[in-house]
Protein backbone atom coordinates (compact mmCIF):
# COMPACT_ATOMS: atom_id res chain seq x y z
CA UNK A 1 0.00 0.00 0.00
CA UNK A 2 2.62 2.90 1.42
CA UNK A 3 5.88 1.94 1.24
CA UNK A 4 8.64 4.12 1.96
CA UNK A 5 12.21 3.00 1.80
CA UNK A 6 15.25 4.88 2.76
CA UNK A 7 13.53 8.44 2.69
CA UNK A 8 16.06 11.12 3.78
CA UNK A 9 14.89 15.08 3.62
CA UNK A 10 17.04 17.97 4.31
CA UNK A 11 16.46 21.41 4.39
CA UNK A 12 18.88 24.02 3.53
CA UNK A 13 18.54 27.53 5.23
CA UNK A 14 20.33 29.95 5.81
CA UNK A 15 23.86 28.67 6.26
CA UNK A 16 22.56 25.49 8.13
CA UNK A 17 21.21 22.08 6.75
CA UNK A 18 18.68 20.06 8.53
CA UNK A 19 18.66 16.39 8.25
CA UNK A 20 14.18 16.17 8.95
CA UNK A 21 13.60 13.12 7.85
CA UNK A 22 17.00 10.60 8.27
CA UNK A 23 16.77 7.33 5.87
CA UNK A 24 13.55 6.17 7.42
CA UNK A 25 11.90 3.17 5.96
CA UNK A 26 8.15 2.19 6.74
CA UNK A 27 5.44 0.40 5.38
CA UNK A 28 1.92 0.50 5.92
CA UNK A 29 -0.87 -1.90 5.07
CA UNK A 30 -4.14 -1.28 3.34
CA UNK A 31 -6.71 -0.51 5.66
CA UNK A 32 -4.58 0.17 8.45
CA UNK A 33 -4.42 3.25 11.07
CA UNK A 34 -0.94 4.25 11.51
CA UNK A 35 0.25 6.91 13.98
CA UNK A 36 3.55 8.20 13.88
CA UNK A 37 4.12 9.41 17.69
CA UNK A 38 7.23 12.32 18.17
CA UNK A 39 7.83 15.57 19.92
CA UNK A 40 8.21 18.99 17.92
CA UNK A 41 10.71 18.78 15.14
CA UNK A 42 11.15 15.08 15.41
CA UNK A 43 10.22 15.51 11.60
CA UNK A 44 7.14 13.66 11.39
CA UNK A 45 5.37 16.57 9.16
CA UNK A 46 8.32 16.44 6.81
CA UNK A 47 8.27 12.57 6.32
CA UNK A 48 4.14 12.89 6.28
CA UNK A 49 4.53 15.58 3.37
CA UNK A 50 6.93 13.79 1.62
CA UNK A 51 4.23 11.10 0.92
CA UNK A 52 2.36 13.27 -1.32
CA UNK A 53 5.25 14.86 -2.40
CA UNK A 54 4.11 18.33 -0.80
CA UNK A 55 7.99 18.23 0.11
CA UNK A 56 10.32 16.34 -2.57
CA UNK A 57 12.43 14.00 -0.68
CA UNK A 58 16.06 14.45 -1.00
CA UNK A 59 16.90 10.87 -1.87
CA UNK A 60 14.82 7.40 -1.07
CA UNK A 61 11.52 5.88 -2.54
CA UNK A 62 8.17 6.56 -1.28
CA UNK A 63 5.76 3.95 -3.47
CA UNK A 64 1.65 4.25 -3.17
CA UNK A 65 -0.12 1.49 -4.68
CA UNK A 66 2.67 0.20 -6.00
CA UNK A 67 3.63 3.69 -7.76
CA UNK A 68 6.89 5.30 -7.45
CA UNK A 69 6.08 9.10 -6.69
CA UNK A 70 9.33 10.25 -6.43
CA UNK A 71 10.54 11.92 -10.05
CA UNK A 72 7.00 11.70 -10.86
CA UNK A 73 5.96 15.35 -13.14
CA UNK A 74 3.86 17.44 -11.53
CA UNK A 75 1.00 16.67 -13.54
CA UNK A 76 1.35 13.21 -12.95
CA UNK A 77 1.76 13.91 -9.23
CA UNK A 78 -1.59 15.45 -9.56
CA UNK A 79 -3.43 12.55 -10.30
CA UNK A 80 -1.60 10.95 -7.41
CA UNK A 81 -2.60 13.77 -4.97
CA UNK A 82 -6.59 13.58 -5.74
CA UNK A 83 -5.85 9.82 -4.85
CA UNK A 84 -4.60 11.01 -1.34
CA UNK A 85 -6.68 12.94 1.21
CA UNK A 86 -4.66 15.39 3.63
CA UNK A 87 -6.09 17.05 6.71
CA UNK A 88 -4.21 19.53 8.61
CA UNK A 89 -4.28 20.78 12.32
CA UNK A 90 -5.40 24.00 11.50
CA UNK A 91 -8.12 22.66 8.70
CA UNK A 92 -6.68 25.01 6.09
CA UNK A 93 -9.90 25.74 4.44
CA UNK A 94 -10.85 28.69 1.96
CA UNK A 95 -11.66 31.28 4.32
CA UNK A 96 -13.50 33.46 1.27
CA UNK A 97 -15.68 30.10 0.10
CA UNK A 98 -18.54 28.61 1.46
CA UNK A 99 -18.02 25.25 3.20
CA UNK A 100 -19.95 23.56 -0.18
CA UNK A 101 -17.57 25.74 -2.53
CA UNK A 102 -14.30 24.34 -0.51
CA UNK A 103 -15.47 20.67 -1.01
CA UNK A 104 -16.24 21.44 -4.44
CA UNK A 105 -12.79 23.06 -4.83
CA UNK A 106 -11.58 19.52 -4.33
CA UNK A 107 -13.86 17.65 -6.81
CA UNK A 108 -13.24 20.72 -9.25
CA UNK A 109 -9.34 19.89 -8.89
CA UNK A 110 -9.92 16.32 -9.71
CA UNK A 111 -11.66 17.21 -12.80
CA UNK A 112 -15.36 15.90 -11.33
CA UNK A 113 -18.04 16.55 -13.77
CA UNK A 114 -19.64 20.08 -12.76
CA UNK A 115 -23.17 18.58 -13.23
CA UNK A 116 -22.73 15.78 -10.58
CA UNK A 117 -20.70 18.04 -7.80
CA UNK A 118 -23.54 19.41 -5.98
CA UNK A 119 -25.00 16.01 -5.32
CA UNK A 120 -21.71 14.77 -3.94
CA UNK A 121 -21.22 18.03 -2.35
CA UNK A 122 -24.31 17.05 -0.24
CA UNK A 123 -23.26 13.31 -0.02
CA UNK A 124 -19.96 13.92 1.51
CA UNK A 125 -21.51 16.85 3.98
CA UNK A 126 -23.66 14.25 5.32
CA UNK A 127 -21.07 11.64 5.48
CA UNK A 128 -19.41 14.09 8.09
CA UNK A 129 -22.90 15.00 10.18
CA UNK A 130 -22.78 18.94 8.78
CA UNK A 131 -25.98 18.99 5.94
CA UNK A 132 -27.25 21.99 7.00
CA UNK A 133 -23.57 23.85 7.15
CA UNK A 134 -23.58 24.06 2.65
CA UNK A 135 -23.67 27.63 2.76
CA UNK A 136 -21.37 28.70 5.75
CA UNK A 137 -18.60 30.90 5.91
CA UNK A 138 -15.24 28.74 7.76
CA UNK A 139 -14.97 31.39 9.96
CA UNK A 140 -18.66 30.61 11.31
CA UNK A 141 -17.73 27.32 12.24
CA UNK A 142 -16.31 25.86 15.27
CA UNK A 143 -12.96 24.32 15.21
CA UNK A 144 -14.52 20.53 15.05
CA UNK A 145 -16.64 21.62 12.43
CA UNK A 146 -14.08 22.98 10.55
CA UNK A 147 -12.17 19.52 10.57
CA UNK A 148 -15.12 17.88 9.29
CA UNK A 149 -14.88 20.30 6.58
CA UNK A 150 -11.35 19.23 6.25
CA UNK A 151 -12.33 15.61 6.51
CA UNK A 152 -15.39 15.61 3.50
CA UNK A 153 -12.99 17.77 1.75
CA UNK A 154 -10.25 15.38 2.18
CA UNK A 155 -12.67 12.23 0.84
CA UNK A 156 -14.25 14.39 -2.17
CA UNK A 157 -12.25 11.76 -4.48
CA UNK A 158 -12.88 8.65 -2.98
CA UNK A 159 -8.51 8.50 -1.73
CA UNK A 160 -7.40 5.25 -0.78
CA UNK A 161 -5.22 7.08 1.66
CA UNK A 162 -5.78 9.56 4.15
CA UNK A 163 -2.91 12.09 5.72
CA UNK A 164 -3.66 13.41 8.96
CA UNK A 165 -1.25 15.69 10.11
CA UNK A 166 -2.25 16.75 14.10
CA UNK A 167 -5.56 16.67 12.78
CA UNK A 168 -6.78 17.08 16.59
CA UNK A 169 -4.15 18.77 18.39
CA UNK A 170 -6.02 22.26 18.19
CA UNK A 171 -9.57 20.47 19.52
CA UNK A 172 -10.75 20.16 22.65
CA UNK A 173 -10.90 16.36 24.43
CA UNK A 174 -14.74 15.52 23.87
CA UNK A 175 -14.38 17.36 20.10
CA UNK A 176 -10.57 14.85 19.73
CA UNK A 177 -13.18 11.96 20.63
CA UNK A 178 -15.79 12.57 18.34
CA UNK A 179 -13.40 13.25 15.54
CA UNK A 180 -11.15 10.71 15.99
CA UNK A 181 -13.88 7.77 15.79
CA UNK A 182 -15.08 9.91 12.66
CA UNK A 183 -12.19 8.70 11.16
CA UNK A 184 -11.73 5.36 12.59
CA UNK A 185 -15.64 4.77 11.08
CA UNK A 186 -14.32 6.43 7.47
CA UNK A 187 -11.33 3.63 8.26
CA UNK A 188 -13.56 0.92 8.79
CA UNK A 189 -16.83 1.74 5.77
CA UNK A 190 -14.35 3.27 3.42
CA UNK A 191 -11.46 0.92 3.58
CA UNK A 192 -8.90 4.31 3.51
CA UNK A 193 -5.62 3.33 5.16
CA UNK A 194 -5.18 6.39 7.50
CA UNK A 195 -1.91 7.91 8.56
CA UNK A 196 -1.70 9.85 11.48
CA UNK A 197 0.93 11.87 13.22
CA UNK A 198 0.50 13.27 16.58
CA UNK A 199 2.22 13.86 19.55
CA UNK A 200 -0.40 12.84 22.05
CA UNK A 201 -0.33 8.86 22.83
CA UNK A 202 -4.14 9.07 23.80
CA UNK A 203 -4.80 9.31 20.05
CA UNK A 204 -2.77 6.60 19.18
CA UNK A 205 -4.26 4.16 21.49
CA UNK A 206 -7.71 5.37 21.32
CA UNK A 207 -7.68 4.63 17.15
CA UNK A 208 -4.41 3.40 15.44
CA UNK A 209 -3.72 -0.25 14.82
CA UNK A 210 0.10 0.14 14.83
CA UNK A 211 2.48 2.93 15.03
CA UNK A 212 6.29 3.87 14.92
CA UNK A 213 8.03 6.82 17.34
CA UNK A 214 10.14 9.46 16.04
CA UNK A 215 13.35 11.46 17.43
CA UNK A 216 15.79 13.36 15.61
CA UNK A 217 13.94 12.18 11.88
CA UNK A 218 14.62 8.55 12.61
CA UNK A 219 12.49 5.60 13.44
CA UNK A 220 13.40 4.80 16.37
CA UNK A 221 10.93 2.04 17.41
CA UNK A 222 7.58 0.77 15.37
CA UNK A 223 5.09 -2.12 15.87
CA UNK A 224 1.53 -2.36 16.59
CA UNK A 225 0.08 -0.12 19.32
CA UNK A 226 -0.60 -2.63 22.01
CA UNK A 227 2.58 -4.57 21.79
CA UNK A 228 4.40 -1.04 22.38
CA UNK A 229 2.03 0.18 25.25
CA UNK A 230 2.45 -3.64 26.81
CA UNK A 231 6.33 -3.70 26.11
CA UNK A 232 7.80 -0.55 24.96
CA UNK A 233 12.09 -0.91 24.27
CA UNK A 234 13.30 2.21 23.38
CA UNK A 235 13.52 4.98 26.07
CA UNK A 236 11.72 7.83 24.72
CA UNK A 237 9.11 5.26 23.44
CA UNK A 238 8.65 4.36 27.58
CA UNK A 239 8.33 8.00 28.17
CA UNK A 240 5.54 8.68 25.49
CA UNK A 241 3.07 5.03 26.67
CA UNK A 242 4.04 6.02 30.68
CA UNK A 243 1.83 9.87 30.05
CA UNK A 244 -0.98 6.97 29.46
CA UNK A 245 0.42 4.27 31.74
CA UNK A 246 1.46 6.47 34.62
CA UNK A 247 0.33 5.95 38.13
CA UNK A 248 1.47 7.86 41.24
CA UNK A 249 1.20 6.74 44.72
CA UNK A 250 1.30 9.53 46.87
CA UNK A 251 4.52 9.66 49.21
CA UNK A 252 2.58 9.41 52.54
CA UNK A 253 0.88 5.60 50.96
CA UNK A 254 4.55 4.57 50.09
CA UNK A 255 6.41 5.76 53.30
CA UNK A 256 3.95 3.42 55.12
CA UNK A 257 4.98 0.51 53.32
CA UNK A 258 6.87 -1.85 55.18
CA UNK A 259 6.98 -4.83 52.74
CA UNK A 260 7.96 -5.20 49.22
CA UNK A 261 6.17 -3.42 46.68
CA UNK A 262 6.03 -5.04 43.24
CA UNK A 263 4.06 -3.98 39.96
CA UNK A 264 2.76 -6.58 37.87
CA UNK A 265 1.69 -6.21 34.35
CA UNK A 266 -0.92 -7.83 33.19
CA UNK A 267 -1.32 -8.52 28.68
CA UNK A 268 -4.74 -9.51 27.26
CA UNK A 269 -5.72 -12.31 28.50
CA UNK A 270 -4.34 -13.26 31.18
CA UNK A 271 -6.92 -12.87 34.05
CA UNK A 272 -4.63 -10.41 36.45
CA UNK A 273 -6.68 -10.99 39.46
CA UNK A 274 -6.71 -15.07 39.12
CA UNK A 275 -2.90 -15.06 39.21
CA UNK A 276 -2.56 -12.47 41.97
CA UNK A 277 -5.16 -14.62 43.87
CA UNK A 278 -3.91 -17.69 43.12
CA UNK A 279 -0.53 -16.52 44.17
CA UNK A 280 -1.84 -15.63 48.09
CA UNK A 281 -3.45 -18.86 48.46
CA UNK A 282 -0.42 -21.05 47.33
CA UNK A 283 2.66 -18.60 49.39
CA UNK A 284 2.48 -17.00 53.20
CA UNK A 285 2.04 -13.89 52.09
CA UNK A 286 -0.03 -10.72 52.59
CA UNK A 287 -0.81 -8.73 49.54
CA UNK A 288 -2.21 -5.15 49.32
CA UNK A 289 -3.20 -3.40 46.85
CA UNK A 290 -1.95 0.08 46.31
CA UNK A 291 -2.78 1.13 42.96
CA UNK A 292 -4.92 -1.12 39.57
CA UNK A 293 -5.49 0.44 35.99
CA UNK A 294 -6.55 -1.54 33.17
CA UNK A 295 -6.31 0.23 30.30
CA UNK A 296 -7.99 -0.94 26.76
CA UNK A 297 -5.57 -0.32 23.66
CA UNK A 298 -7.20 -1.84 20.35
CA UNK A 299 -10.11 -3.52 22.79
CA UNK A 300 -7.39 -6.12 24.14
CA UNK A 301 -6.73 -5.06 28.07
CA UNK A 302 -3.36 -4.58 29.61
CA UNK A 303 -3.78 -4.15 33.05
CA UNK A 304 -1.00 -2.70 35.65
CA UNK A 305 -1.45 -3.57 39.21
CA UNK A 306 0.59 -1.99 42.22
CA UNK A 307 0.99 -4.33 45.44
CA UNK A 308 2.96 -4.43 48.99
CA UNK A 309 3.79 -7.79 49.40
CA UNK A 310 4.27 -8.93 53.69
CA UNK A 311 5.24 -12.12 55.29
CA UNK A 312 8.72 -14.00 55.37
CA UNK A 313 11.04 -12.65 52.77
CA UNK A 314 11.53 -16.59 51.37
CA UNK A 315 8.40 -16.46 50.68
CA UNK A 316 8.00 -13.22 49.19
CA UNK A 317 10.69 -14.14 46.60
CA UNK A 318 8.47 -17.48 46.09
CA UNK A 319 5.53 -15.71 45.33
CA UNK A 320 7.51 -12.94 42.75
CA UNK A 321 8.79 -16.14 41.01
CA UNK A 322 5.65 -17.63 40.61
CA UNK A 323 3.72 -13.93 39.42
CA UNK A 324 7.58 -13.74 37.26
CA UNK A 325 6.27 -16.88 35.90
CA UNK A 326 3.06 -16.76 34.92
CA UNK A 327 3.07 -12.99 33.93
CA UNK A 328 6.79 -12.01 32.83
CA UNK A 329 6.04 -8.74 33.51
CA UNK A 330 6.66 -8.08 37.01
CA UNK A 331 9.19 -5.26 38.57
CA UNK A 332 10.15 -5.08 42.53
CA UNK A 333 9.89 -1.29 43.16
CA UNK A 334 10.91 -1.24 46.86
CA UNK A 335 12.15 -3.50 49.53
CA UNK A 336 14.12 -6.74 48.63
CA UNK A 337 12.83 -9.67 46.45
CA UNK B 1 -12.10 84.30 -1.47
CA UNK B 2 -15.38 85.30 -3.64
CA UNK B 3 -17.86 82.51 -4.84
CA UNK B 4 -18.72 84.03 -7.57
CA UNK B 5 -15.13 83.28 -9.10
CA UNK B 6 -15.40 79.81 -8.29
CA UNK B 7 -19.34 79.57 -9.98
CA UNK B 8 -17.49 81.33 -12.86
CA UNK B 9 -14.94 78.92 -13.53
CA UNK B 10 -17.12 75.67 -12.61
CA UNK B 11 -17.36 74.60 -16.03
CA UNK B 12 -13.37 75.07 -15.66
CA UNK B 13 -13.10 73.11 -12.57
CA UNK B 14 -16.20 70.69 -13.77
CA UNK B 15 -13.70 69.48 -16.97
CA UNK B 16 -10.68 69.19 -14.97
CA UNK B 17 -12.07 67.08 -11.79
CA UNK B 18 -13.19 64.63 -15.33
CA UNK B 19 -9.98 65.14 -16.83
CA UNK B 20 -8.14 63.65 -13.38
CA UNK B 21 -11.16 60.70 -13.08
CA UNK B 22 -10.31 59.84 -16.88
CA UNK B 23 -6.63 59.76 -16.12
CA UNK B 24 -6.38 58.19 -12.71
CA UNK B 25 -9.46 55.81 -14.61
CA UNK B 26 -7.50 54.47 -17.62
CA UNK B 27 -4.25 54.35 -15.31
CA UNK B 28 -5.55 52.09 -12.55
CA UNK B 29 -7.20 49.81 -15.45
CA UNK B 30 -3.94 49.09 -16.89
CA UNK B 31 -2.35 48.49 -13.76
CA UNK B 32 -5.16 45.92 -12.88
CA UNK B 33 -4.36 44.45 -16.31
CA UNK B 34 -0.37 44.12 -15.93
CA UNK B 35 0.41 44.76 -12.46
CA UNK B 36 -1.71 41.73 -11.14
CA UNK B 37 -0.49 39.28 -13.28
CA UNK B 38 2.97 40.77 -12.38
CA UNK B 39 2.15 40.75 -8.72
CA UNK B 40 0.65 37.33 -8.56
CA UNK B 41 3.98 36.10 -10.41
CA UNK B 42 6.22 38.04 -8.13
CA UNK B 43 4.55 35.46 -5.23
CA UNK B 44 3.88 32.53 -6.76
CA UNK B 45 7.41 31.92 -8.05
CA UNK B 46 8.51 32.33 -4.18
CA UNK B 47 10.65 29.85 -2.62
CA UNK B 48 9.07 27.17 -1.84
CA UNK B 49 5.60 27.93 -3.41
CA UNK B 50 4.16 25.84 -6.36
CA UNK B 51 5.95 27.85 -9.01
CA UNK B 52 8.81 28.22 -7.83
CA UNK B 53 11.22 29.99 -10.00
CA UNK B 54 14.25 31.83 -9.10
CA UNK B 55 15.40 33.21 -12.32
CA UNK B 56 11.72 34.63 -12.91
CA UNK B 57 11.21 36.39 -9.87
CA UNK B 58 14.59 38.43 -9.86
CA UNK B 59 13.59 39.48 -12.96
CA UNK B 60 10.82 40.77 -12.30
CA UNK B 61 11.38 41.78 -9.34
CA UNK B 62 14.86 43.93 -10.66
CA UNK B 63 11.96 45.50 -13.59
CA UNK B 64 9.45 46.46 -10.96
CA UNK B 65 12.25 47.93 -8.44
CA UNK B 66 13.60 50.02 -10.82
CA UNK B 67 10.71 51.81 -12.23
CA UNK B 68 9.40 52.38 -8.57
CA UNK B 69 13.14 53.88 -7.88
CA UNK B 70 12.73 56.55 -10.40
CA UNK B 71 10.58 59.51 -9.55
CA UNK B 72 7.36 60.13 -11.40
CA UNK B 73 8.22 63.81 -12.29
CA UNK B 74 11.36 62.21 -14.11
CA UNK B 75 9.44 59.28 -15.41
CA UNK B 76 7.07 61.58 -16.71
CA UNK B 77 9.55 63.50 -18.57
CA UNK B 78 11.76 60.47 -19.86
CA UNK B 79 8.89 58.85 -21.25
CA UNK B 80 7.85 61.75 -23.57
CA UNK B 81 9.16 59.96 -26.58
CA UNK B 82 7.37 56.76 -26.02
CA UNK B 83 4.03 58.60 -25.07
CA UNK B 84 4.49 60.54 -28.54
CA UNK B 85 5.20 57.31 -29.62
CA UNK B 86 1.90 55.66 -28.50
CA UNK B 87 -0.54 58.11 -28.00
CA UNK B 88 0.38 60.87 -30.97
CA UNK B 89 1.06 63.39 -28.48
CA UNK B 90 2.43 64.50 -25.55
CA UNK B 91 0.36 66.57 -23.82
CA UNK B 92 -3.36 66.31 -22.84
CA UNK B 93 -5.10 63.56 -20.39
CA UNK B 94 -4.07 61.08 -22.80
CA UNK B 95 -0.91 61.46 -23.17
CA UNK B 96 -0.47 62.06 -19.04
CA UNK B 97 -2.27 58.41 -18.44
CA UNK B 98 0.98 56.60 -19.81
CA UNK B 99 3.05 57.74 -17.74
CA UNK B 100 0.85 57.28 -15.00
CA UNK B 101 0.28 53.47 -15.85
CA UNK B 102 3.82 52.85 -15.97
CA UNK B 103 4.18 54.36 -12.92
CA UNK B 104 0.82 52.57 -11.29
CA UNK B 105 2.01 49.12 -12.83
CA UNK B 106 5.17 48.29 -10.58
CA UNK B 107 3.24 50.07 -7.48
CA UNK B 108 -0.01 47.90 -7.63
CA UNK B 109 2.08 44.42 -8.74
CA UNK B 110 3.89 44.84 -4.75
CA UNK B 111 0.62 45.40 -3.02
CA UNK B 112 -1.11 42.61 -4.88
CA UNK B 113 2.19 40.38 -4.07
CA UNK B 114 2.06 41.52 -0.37
CA UNK B 115 -1.75 40.93 -0.52
CA UNK B 116 -0.88 37.58 -1.79
CA UNK B 117 1.74 37.06 1.28
CA UNK B 118 -0.76 37.54 3.91
CA UNK B 119 -2.35 34.13 2.75
CA UNK B 120 -2.54 31.57 5.32
CA UNK B 121 0.37 29.23 3.45
CA UNK B 122 -1.53 26.55 4.95
CA UNK B 123 -4.74 27.09 2.31
CA UNK B 124 -2.35 27.19 -0.39
CA UNK B 125 -0.70 23.97 0.98
CA UNK B 126 -4.18 22.08 1.35
CA UNK B 127 -4.81 23.16 -2.27
CA UNK B 128 -2.05 21.53 -3.62
CA UNK B 129 -2.81 18.78 -1.69
CA UNK B 130 -6.04 18.51 -3.34
CA UNK B 131 -4.29 18.11 -6.63
CA UNK B 132 -5.22 21.30 -7.85
CA UNK B 133 -3.12 22.98 -10.76
CA UNK B 134 -1.62 26.18 -10.62
CA UNK B 135 -3.88 28.06 -12.81
CA UNK B 136 -6.79 27.00 -10.44
CA UNK B 137 -5.07 27.75 -7.11
CA UNK B 138 -4.71 30.85 -8.18
CA UNK B 139 -8.23 31.93 -9.94
CA UNK B 140 -10.06 30.09 -6.97
CA UNK B 141 -7.64 30.55 -3.69
CA UNK B 142 -5.57 33.10 -3.75
CA UNK B 143 -7.61 35.97 -5.43
CA UNK B 144 -10.43 35.36 -3.60
CA UNK B 145 -8.32 34.90 -0.35
CA UNK B 146 -6.82 37.92 -0.95
CA UNK B 147 -9.46 40.33 -2.52
CA UNK B 148 -10.09 42.16 0.47
CA UNK B 149 -6.41 42.65 0.76
CA UNK B 150 -6.20 43.86 -3.12
CA UNK B 151 -9.07 46.28 -3.41
CA UNK B 152 -7.55 47.89 -0.17
CA UNK B 153 -4.50 48.28 -2.40
CA UNK B 154 -6.38 49.48 -5.58
CA UNK B 155 -7.89 52.23 -3.05
CA UNK B 156 -4.19 53.54 -2.03
CA UNK B 157 -3.04 53.07 -5.84
CA UNK B 158 -6.17 54.93 -6.95
CA UNK B 159 -5.42 57.63 -3.98
CA UNK B 160 -1.66 57.77 -4.84
CA UNK B 161 -2.53 57.95 -8.95
CA UNK B 162 -4.45 61.41 -8.07
CA UNK B 163 -1.24 62.87 -6.45
CA UNK B 164 0.37 61.99 -9.38
CA UNK B 165 -1.67 63.11 -11.50
CA UNK B 166 -1.35 66.14 -10.37
CA UNK B 167 2.00 66.14 -11.36
CA UNK B 168 1.06 65.37 -14.55
CA UNK B 169 -0.17 69.30 -14.88
CA UNK B 170 3.40 70.55 -14.53
CA UNK B 171 3.86 69.00 -18.57
CA UNK B 172 0.48 70.13 -19.35
CA UNK B 173 -1.05 66.53 -18.85
CA UNK B 174 -4.72 68.18 -17.58
CA UNK B 175 -6.51 67.34 -15.11
CA UNK B 176 -7.53 69.54 -11.32
CA UNK B 177 -2.98 69.85 -11.04
CA UNK B 178 -3.09 71.64 -14.26
CA UNK B 179 -5.80 73.93 -13.60
CA UNK B 180 -4.28 74.48 -10.12
CA UNK B 181 -1.22 75.22 -11.69
CA UNK B 182 -2.32 77.52 -14.36
CA UNK B 183 -4.80 79.50 -12.55
CA UNK B 184 -3.46 79.40 -8.79
CA UNK B 185 0.61 79.13 -9.77
CA UNK B 186 0.66 81.50 -12.82
CA UNK B 187 -2.24 84.17 -12.16
CA UNK B 188 -1.89 83.87 -8.15
CA UNK B 189 -5.61 83.12 -8.23
CA UNK B 190 -5.92 81.90 -4.60
CA UNK B 191 -9.73 80.73 -4.86
CA UNK B 192 -9.09 78.56 -7.26
CA UNK B 193 -6.05 77.01 -5.33
CA UNK B 194 -8.08 76.38 -2.73
CA UNK B 195 -10.70 75.19 -4.77
CA UNK B 196 -8.67 72.48 -6.71
CA UNK B 197 -7.76 71.48 -2.95
CA UNK B 198 -10.91 71.14 -1.69
CA UNK B 199 -11.81 68.85 -4.65
CA UNK B 200 -9.01 66.52 -4.29
CA UNK B 201 -9.65 66.19 -0.51
CA UNK B 202 -13.22 65.21 -1.02
CA UNK B 203 -12.09 63.19 -3.94
CA UNK B 204 -9.58 61.15 -1.77
CA UNK B 205 -12.00 60.73 1.27
CA UNK B 206 -15.20 59.17 -1.73
CA UNK B 207 -12.20 56.46 -2.75
CA UNK B 208 -11.04 55.50 0.56
CA UNK B 209 -14.38 55.40 2.09
CA UNK B 210 -16.20 53.29 -1.22
CA UNK B 211 -12.73 50.99 -0.79
CA UNK B 212 -13.06 50.45 2.75
CA UNK B 213 -16.81 49.28 2.44
CA UNK B 214 -16.23 47.47 -0.81
CA UNK B 215 -13.44 45.87 0.58
CA UNK B 216 -15.46 44.72 3.90
CA UNK B 217 -18.33 43.75 1.90
CA UNK B 218 -16.44 41.12 0.16
CA UNK B 219 -14.28 39.86 3.08
CA UNK B 220 -15.16 36.58 4.83
CA UNK B 221 -13.27 35.85 7.04
N1 LIG C 1 10.59 24.33 5.22
C1 LIG C 1 11.57 24.09 6.12
N2 LIG C 1 12.77 24.70 5.99
C2 LIG C 1 13.77 24.47 6.86
N3 LIG C 1 13.69 23.64 7.91
C3 LIG C 1 12.52 23.00 8.10
C4 LIG C 1 11.40 23.19 7.22
N4 LIG C 1 10.37 22.43 7.65
C5 LIG C 1 10.82 21.79 8.75
N5 LIG C 1 12.10 22.12 9.02
C6 LIG C 1 12.93 21.59 10.12
O1 LIG C 1 12.88 20.18 10.07
C7 LIG C 1 12.76 19.62 11.35
C8 LIG C 1 11.53 18.73 11.41
O2 LIG C 1 10.39 19.51 11.26
P1 LIG C 1 8.91 18.93 11.19
O3 LIG C 1 7.99 20.03 10.95
O4 LIG C 1 8.89 17.79 10.24
O5 LIG C 1 8.74 18.38 12.68
P2 LIG C 1 7.44 17.83 13.40
O6 LIG C 1 7.82 16.54 14.02
O7 LIG C 1 6.29 17.83 12.48
O8 LIG C 1 7.22 18.90 14.54
P3 LIG C 1 5.86 19.51 15.11
O9 LIG C 1 5.33 18.51 16.08
O10 LIG C 1 6.32 20.75 15.80
O11 LIG C 1 4.94 19.78 13.97
C9 LIG C 1 12.74 20.78 12.31
O12 LIG C 1 14.03 20.93 12.83
C10 LIG C 1 12.37 21.95 11.47
O13 LIG C 1 12.93 23.13 11.95
MG1 LIG D 1 4.41 18.93 12.41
Amino acid sequence: MIEITNLVKKYHSKEKLVTAVDNVSLTVAKGEIFGIVGYSGAGKSSLLRCINLLERPSSGSVKVNGQELTGVPERELRKARVKMGMIFQHFNLISSKTIGENIGFALKAAHYPKKKRKARVNELLQMVGLSDKKDAYPSQLSGGQKQRVGIARSLANEPSVLLCDEATSALDPSTTKSILALLKKINRELGITVILITHEMEVVKEICDRMAIMQDGKIVEQGSVYDIFADPKNELTREFTSSILQFDIPDQALEKVEGTLVKVQFKGTTAGEGVISDMLKQYAVQGNFLHGKIEYIQEIPLGIFVLELKGDPVEIKRAIEYIEERTKQVEVLKGVA
Amino acid sequence: MSLDHVIELLPEINQAFLETLYMVGISLGVAVLIGLPLGVILFVTDKGLFLENGPVKTVVGFIVNMVRSIPFIILLVALIPITQWIVGTTIGPTAASVSLSVAAIPFFARIVETSLREIDKGVIEASVAVGASPWMIIKDVLLPEAKPSIIQGLTLTAISLVAYSAMAGVVGGGGIGDLAIRFGYYRYDNTIMVTTVIVLILFVQILQLAGDRFAKLVDKR
